[in-house]
């Protein structure tokens, strides 16, 4: 006897057994290592391969460069950031010209454009520029501090007249001499190699200080000391000074340099000073004392 | 012999592998059912080192993680015989306890019913050299027991130590140190057939899993349902599986007989279906719910509806009632008994000081079996359930998971067993050396 509704049975069972495959995938699973790798390795080599896949689309690339550039850009170019004034001190009006003359930048720009080490050591390069501070501060002002090479002579060289500071280097170039009056003029070559010394025998001339023209270097080794009336103080390449203030004192107290008298003092072998006489004192000669030199 | 010493001892040393793993399981091969556990072991066992507590303490050590049980198939009288049926069960439960665990497990110690066991009783007898009994001693008079001839296609299962006996001081469990000129050694052996053990090795090698011990489910389900006193005072335990009843007899602790007879639950089962004329699975559903050995006048009157699907409207409608049913069970349970009965009056189980038998495995849990074990096997029967063990599911703490239990305690500490003890080295090279001094003596 049927039932007359026929329910479809399965013929057999359902195994409840696991296939063999079945069974080892489980186990392959169930293995810590296994489990670890599906976990963590499996994400990230997918991670990896997408992002290759991306990227090796060259156009996609350089829209994504583009991109960034861009929102770069935007925020460099916010309005905190930029930097719309220059404010130089220390400087003379015509250095500090000179300085916005030579710094490439146009202002308004932006503070990360700026490249402040280069830019100092761009001022510093200027002749008349001893050190520089650049800051850019609240406000979007950039602050020089400019501090400038102090002129201490006039060197006459081959080329013209030029300014020189105290160690020598060039500070600027001059017009005439007597826009400077007031400076120690040195002439001939490498002077301004020694230019520290000129200025100790300058400090050293005392009461020949008011007659002084200058002090020439002679074939780059010594210094002569230029007085006018044409008269000369040829000093040796060392102990200079001794020397110098040796043949001052010898000067003023015979006054030497009295006109008709003696037209250089030839100190270049302090143990044997020379005097040459001027034309027409050879008369007086007989009144020449003679000179203690080992006094 | 000494391939199955080397057999042993290498799943003794994957044992040590997997505790090092922390990570074991046991498999239960039964006729009707086989379970598996999965058993974790982590940290040292406190109480191992504690005098006389012995083989029972181990289970402190371990916590089942996963266990799973199903239907068994392809298995009679505790043998396989349907190899492919059997892997298949036995991985629908290996894969049920690893999900269960959640961890991966490869190696795996087994337990099984059949193959017919038989036991032998070894003594061996060495002279003590230095007058102390050394650590080589032990395995000097282990090696020197005259092992019977237990048979070809026999394997040896078990081989324990279970008395040592220094000169004429018997009952040490441990010798070394003692003083004395000979070693006597009692060792209980084993012996099961070759070719069970190799389909059911066959088997869990398919399975993919490691095979670091195999014990008879005898001897574990001794282990796990008798108490400690049972076990040192001598006792029987009787499992009454699907397919077989497995009976092993312990004394001081140690195992000295294990039998199994070939009848089991599956009968009880297949002559309800006989008698009654209906299929296996009502038959052992009525077994399970209205069975029982003793009839009373109630039984009488409790009918059963035995539903069957033949399309014969008088036949589908029939009842019997419950006493017909025990009347059909009793005689079955009596034969089993009476196979016990016999089993244990030729193991000398009269001669022990205490006679407890105790009832387990799924069979024990007829109705009112104790009774009639009472009246078959003598005073002092009780049923007995498995050891508690740490971390169990309750629905596997029944009787019937005696030897699965068992199986679990004896992955945790196992007894020594003969392969336990390093071969003793004088066998060939000590010989050939003497025979050489020999030679010397004789020609000079």
């Amino acid at each position: 006897m049927r039932s007359m509704i026929s329910v479809r049975r399965k013929s057999a069972k359902r195994d409840p057994a696991p296939s063999r495959v079945a069974y080892r995938l489980n186990r392959l699973w169930l293995t810590p290592e296994f489990h670890r790798f599906l976990k963590l390795g499996v994400p990230m080599i997918l991670l990896t391969g997408m992002i290759f896949a991306i990227f090796s689309d060259p156009l996609r690339r350089e829209t994504m460069h583009d991109y960034l550039v861009e929102l770069r850009r935007s925020i460099e170019e916010r309005p905190e950031f930029m930097v719309d004034l220059m404010a130089i001190d220390g400087a003379s009006d015509e250095l500090a010209l000179d300085i916005r003359e030579v710094l490439p930048v146009d202002l308004p720009a932006s503070s990360f454009d700026l490249d402040l080490e280069a830019m100092r050591q761009h001022v510093e390069s200027l002749d008349a520029v001893e050190r520089v501070d650049m800051q850019v501060m609240a406000g979007g002002i950039l602050q020089i501090t400019v501090e400038e090479r102090v002129p201490a002579v006039i060197w006459r060289s081959r080329d013209g007249l030029e300014l020189l500071d105290a160690d020598g280097r060039r500070v600027a170039a001059l017009m005439r001499r007597t826009m400077r009056p007031d400076l120690l003029l040195v002439a001939g070559d490498d002077a301004d190699l020694a230019v520290a010394e000129a200025l100790q025998l300058a400090r050293a001339t005392g009461p020949l200080r008011h007659r002084m023209i200058g002090l020439m270097r002679i074939s780059a080794l010594r210094w002569d000391v230029l007085l006018d009336g044409g008269h000369r103080i040829m000093l040796p390449e060392t102990g200079a000074l001794p020397a110098l203030d040796r043949a001052v004192a010898l000067a003023d107290a015979q006054r030497l340099f009295d006109p008709g008298k003696v037209a250089r003092i030839d100190f270049r072998n302090p143990d044997r000073p020379i005097l040459r006489l001027a034309d027409g004192a050879v008369i007086d000669r007989g009144r020449v004392e003679p000179i203690d030199v080992k006094d | 012999m000494s391939d199955l010493y080397q057999s042993q001892r290498a799943m003794r040393n994957k044992r040590q592998a997997a505790m090092q793993r922390g990570v074991i399981a046991v498999l239960d091969v039964g006729s009707s059912k086989i379970a598996c556990f999965v058993l974790r072991f982590d940290g040292a066992d406190l109480h191992m080192e504690e005098e006389g507590i012995g083989s029972m303490a181990g289970q402190s050590s371990f916590r089942v993680i996963g266990a799973a049980t199903t239907r068994s198939r392809g298995v009679s009288f505790g043998e396989i015989t349907a190899m492919h049926e059997t892997e298949r069960a036995i991985r629908t439960a290996v894969q049920a306890a690893q999900k269960m665990a959640n961890v991966r497990v490869d190696h795996v110690i087994a337990s099984f019913s059949g193959a017919r066991p038989r036991s032998y009783g070894l003594a061996g007898q060495v002279d003590l050299h230095d007058g102390t009994v050394g650590d080589t001693c032990v395995a000097r008079v282990l090696a020197s027991c005259d092992v019977p001839d237990y048979g070809p296609e026999r394997e040896i299962l078990h081989a324990q130590p279970v008395n040592f006996a220094v000169d004429h001081r018997s009952g040490l469990r441990d010798p070394r140190g003692h003083a004395g000129n000979a070693l006597s050694a009692d060792m209980h052996m084993l012996s099961v057939d070759r070719t069970p053990v190799e389909n059911l090795l066959y088997c869990i090698k398919r399975c993919d899993l490691n095979l670091a011990g195999i014990a008879s489910s005898a001897y574990v389900s001794g282990v796990s349902s008798l108490v400690e006193d049972e076990q040192e005072l001598g006792a029987a335990c009787v499992d009454l599986g699907g397919g077989s009843t497995g009976i092993s007899i312990f004394m001081k602790k140690h195992m000295i007989y294990a039998d199994a007879v070939r009848i089991g639950g599956d009968h009880v089962t297949s002559d309800i279906s006989q008698g009654l004329h209906i299929p296996m699975g009502i038959a052992e559903r009525i077994k399970t719910f209205y069975g029982g050995v003793h009839a009373t006048g109630m039984d009488d009157r409790e009918m059963i509806d035995l539903s069957s699907d033949t399309g014969d409207w008088e036949h589908d409608r029939r009842t019997v009632s419950r006493s017909e049913l025990i009347g059909v069970m009793r005689p079955r349970m009596e034969e089993i008994f009476e196979e016990v009965r016999a089993i244990l009056d030729a193991a000398g189980f009269d001669h022990l000081p205490s006679q407890r038998i105790v009832l387990t495995g799924g069979g024990s849990q007829i109705p009112g079996l104790d009774g009639l074990a009472t009246k078959m096997l003598g005073q002092q029967v009780r049923l007995g359930r498995p050891l508690r063990v740490q971390g169990l599911p309750q629905s596997v703490t029944g009787p019937s998971f005696a030897s699965a239990v068992g199986t679990c305690l004896f992955a945790a500490h196992p007894q020594d067993e003969w392969w336990d003890f390093d071969i003793p080295v004088d066998s060939y090279p000590a010989r050939s050396l003497k025979r050489a001094v020999r030679w010397f003596k004789d020609n000079w």
